[in-house]
């Protein structure tokens, strides 16, 4: 591929505004409320393009574009029943309680709101969790980097070994966030998420244009790939007519329920955008801003994917492989390419004997396609911002749990102001080194990563059940929430032991300890985990909470629902209030499910 | 906070979209073959040069202009 001087161009001038961003704001940054919450001065548009910002990571450019080659518009499913809906219950319902009790963080809400235990809890998992979600966002990025081939050409110029290209990606990507946020702390990263999301758009929409031109629309994608990838919801009676292998059952409840609202109300890296806003009206608006370009983002982001499919497939091509040798790929499926393992170079299997594809290909091999110089620089700065931002909001996130709800709780209780902004700055460096330790052991052992993420969905999969039981039921108690919380954990680790994907062998898939049941996918299991995992922990949580002695209610006005004052909204323009905007939102959304059923 | 993003961000869009449309004026033509016969860099850099300056714009009306009556510009803070 050929990039020329305007690419790498392009690219500086961006990693210029990023760190110039972060060196502009360093003068605001006085106390540690500046630095955590951003001062609590933001306006709700900013902090509304921030929250769907750091989430827009690798995972979703990549993987949604990957998601739309495997499944097509059934992915839509992540967004328009998966994250909307969550959304706009998070800033209706939940965002006066977060925002309300003035807890810096989403554990201190439950120390306030439960006990300390609770709070220890998911302030630990969630600390590991962001540690190692940035880890794989540095190694994905790394990796592309060097699948893309686009540092091998400057490389040998300089005479510097092949090898170094990854180290190169993981290095500077570090040193670029921890730059920033070093600096300007959540005003920094809240600021260039911003811009990275307005870049990820221009980058995005020229591909899809073109793609789309040159697939002859919608109706010629609709011809190229035929029904089961153009529908959303036809199909989802049962687990064998749709690409997904799930019903719809388990789709709504545990991709809908289960699995989003307890994303998008519970995790502390996106409500901390909200937390950062200048009022509670602003607080309240940011997930519902947030959701009108998210409504959106499908077309943006899946489309890509199934353009990338759609395509003719190329004969086999040589293309430059490692050490400039030729090599000979094998046949993929449109753009996208068969999987090739990493140390032996030769195609992966799935049991049936045919190449697997490489579907996270589907966007950068769409991006090389259709963008000659110029724009490539532009498309390539798109994807390099995505892999920052979602590292970024992981570090910030990092940073604020562990100084509040780590260190000053548990290691230094009453150190002044400065002493606990030291510390946030001091937990960047250090949650920075971990995240490439964590990239580095991702290299090492492919499973590990496999493993955690694993861990990690036992661990987040209850946690909506007690932040909606918190909020909405005045007589849960802390015993209650955290044995709940436990049990919860404990439900799907249990679930996952016993049960199996089709077509899997048992270990890290499943049915490590026996194989009781065959889930058609891997989707479903996942699903029904969560769905297990969620009701295990609600009903626990109610039983331990009536046995155990109920809360001081004095202590819990402005943290439950029903002894909290209603926010006032009287003074605000209809547009402005959470309510009219959810509505809308939901009715929207709801057209959309229609449209593409 | 004393910076308004839309500054930045009007800036890098338009230095963004400059950069691409003298770029698609100046390039060989055989180079849009790829982009399906369109020069892509010359009408996505319009683009962009157009919503960086509606950026700055906004930016520089908020942060230089007259300050609106009440000085948080919005609703007042609970």
């Amino acid at each position: 591929m050929g990039l020329t001087t305007i690419d790498w161009v392009i690219m500086a001038v961006y990693f210029a505004f990023v760190l110039g961003i972060g060196a502009a704001l360093q003068r605001y940054m006085k106390t540690s409320a500046d630095f955590f919450l951003a001062g609590r001065s933001i306006p709700a548009w900013v902090c509304g393009l921030a929250f769907i910002s750091a989430n827009l990571g690798a995972q979703e450019v990549i993987g949604m574009g990957a998601s739309g080659a495997k499944y097509g518009i059934l992915t839509s499913h992540f967004y328009w029943i998966g994250a909307i809906p969550a959304m706009v219950f998070v800033g209706v319902f939940m965002m006066p309680f977060y925002y309300g009790s003035r807890a810096r963080s989403v554990p201190e809400y439950l120390r306030l709101r439960f006990d300390e235990k609770t709070r220890g809890l998911n302030a630990i998992s969630f600390a590991t969790m962001t540690i190692f979600s940035s880890g794989i966002s540095m190694y994905a990025m790394a990796k592309l980097i060097q699948t893309l081939h686009f540092l091998d050409a400057p490389f040998r110029r300089f005479g510097i070994p092949q090898a170094w290209i990854f180290h190169t990606g993981i290095i500077v990507s570090a040193l670029v966030v921890l730059t920033y946020i070093y600096l300007g702390g959540l005003t920094s990263a809240i600021y260039n998420e911003v811009l990275q999301f307005f870049l990820i758009v221009a980058g995005f929409i020229p591909l899809v244009w073109l793609g789309l031109k040159n697939v002859g629309g919608w109706s010629g994608l609709k011809l190229a790939l035929g029904p089961s990838y153009m529908h959303s919801w036809i199909g989802l009676g049962s687990p064998h007519t749709n690409r997904l292998g799930v019903e719809w059952f388990g789709l709504t409840m545990g991709l809908g329920f289960v699995l989003s609202f307890g994303y998008w109300c519970t995790d502390f890296l996106v409500v901390q955008r909200a937390m950062a806003a200048d009022s509670m009206a602003s607080a309240r608006r940011t997930p519902l801003i947030a959701a009108v370009p998210k409504m959106l983002f499908p077309f943006l982001v899946i489309l890509p994917g199934l353009i990338a499919i759609a395509l003719p497939t190329e004969p086999p091509a040589i293309l430059n492989g490692p050490q400039g040798s030729a090599v000979r790929t094998p046949t993929g499926q449109g753009l996208i390419p068969a999987k090739l393992d990493a140390t032996t170079g030769q195609p992966v299997l799935d049991n049936s004997g045919r190449p697997q594809l490489d579907y996270d290909l589907a966007v950068p091999n769409l991006l090389l396609h259709y963008f000659p110089t110029g724009i490539l620089g532009l498309g390539l700065t798109a994807l390099l911002a995505s892999f920052m931002s979602g590292m970024a909001g992981n570090v910030t996130a990092f940073n604020t749990v562990w100084t509040h709800d780590i260190y000053e709780p548990y290691i230094k209780p009453n150190a002044g102001d400065a002493h606990y902004l030291m510390m946030g700055r001091l937990a960047t460096i250090f949650g920075i080194a971990l995240s490439i330790a964590g990239a580095y052991l991702a290299t090492r052992f492919n499973n590990i990563m496999d493993m955690l993420q694993l861990v990690f969905a036992f661990v987040n999969a209850p946690l909506f059940a007690t932040f909606l039981l918190g909020m909405f039921w005045k007589r849960a108690t802390g015993h209650g929430a955290f044995i709940g919380l436990l049990s919860g954990t404990l439900a799907a680790a249990a679930h996952h032991a016993l049960t199996i994907p089709a077509e899997a062998i048992p270990g890290v898939k499943g049915g490590w300890l026996s194989v009781l049941h065959t889930y058609p996918s891997e989707m479903a299991q996942n699903f029904w985990t969560a769905i297990l995992a969620w009701t295990t922990c609600f009903v626990v949580t109610i039983l331990v909470s009536l046995v155990t002695k109920a809360p001081d209610e004095s202590r819990l006005v402005g943290l439950v629902y029903s002894l909290t004052e209603r926010p006032q909204e009287g003074n605000l323009r209809w547009y402005k209030r959470p309510a009219y905007l959810g509505v809308a939102i939901l009715g929207v959304t709801v057209l959309l499910n229609f449209i593409f059923r | 906070m004393g910076l308004d993003i839309r500054l930045p961000i009007g800036m890098i869009f338009a230095i963004f979209g400059i950069m691409l449309i003298v770029f698609g004026v100046f390039s060989n033509p055989a180079l849009y073959a790829q982009s399906l016969g369109i020069n892509i860099n010359l009408v996505w850099g319009s683009v962009l040069l157009v919503f960086g300056a509606v950026m700055l714009f906004l930016g520089a009306r908020s942060m230089f202009g007259p300050r609106p009556a009440n000085p948080q510009g919005g609703e007042p803070r609970h």
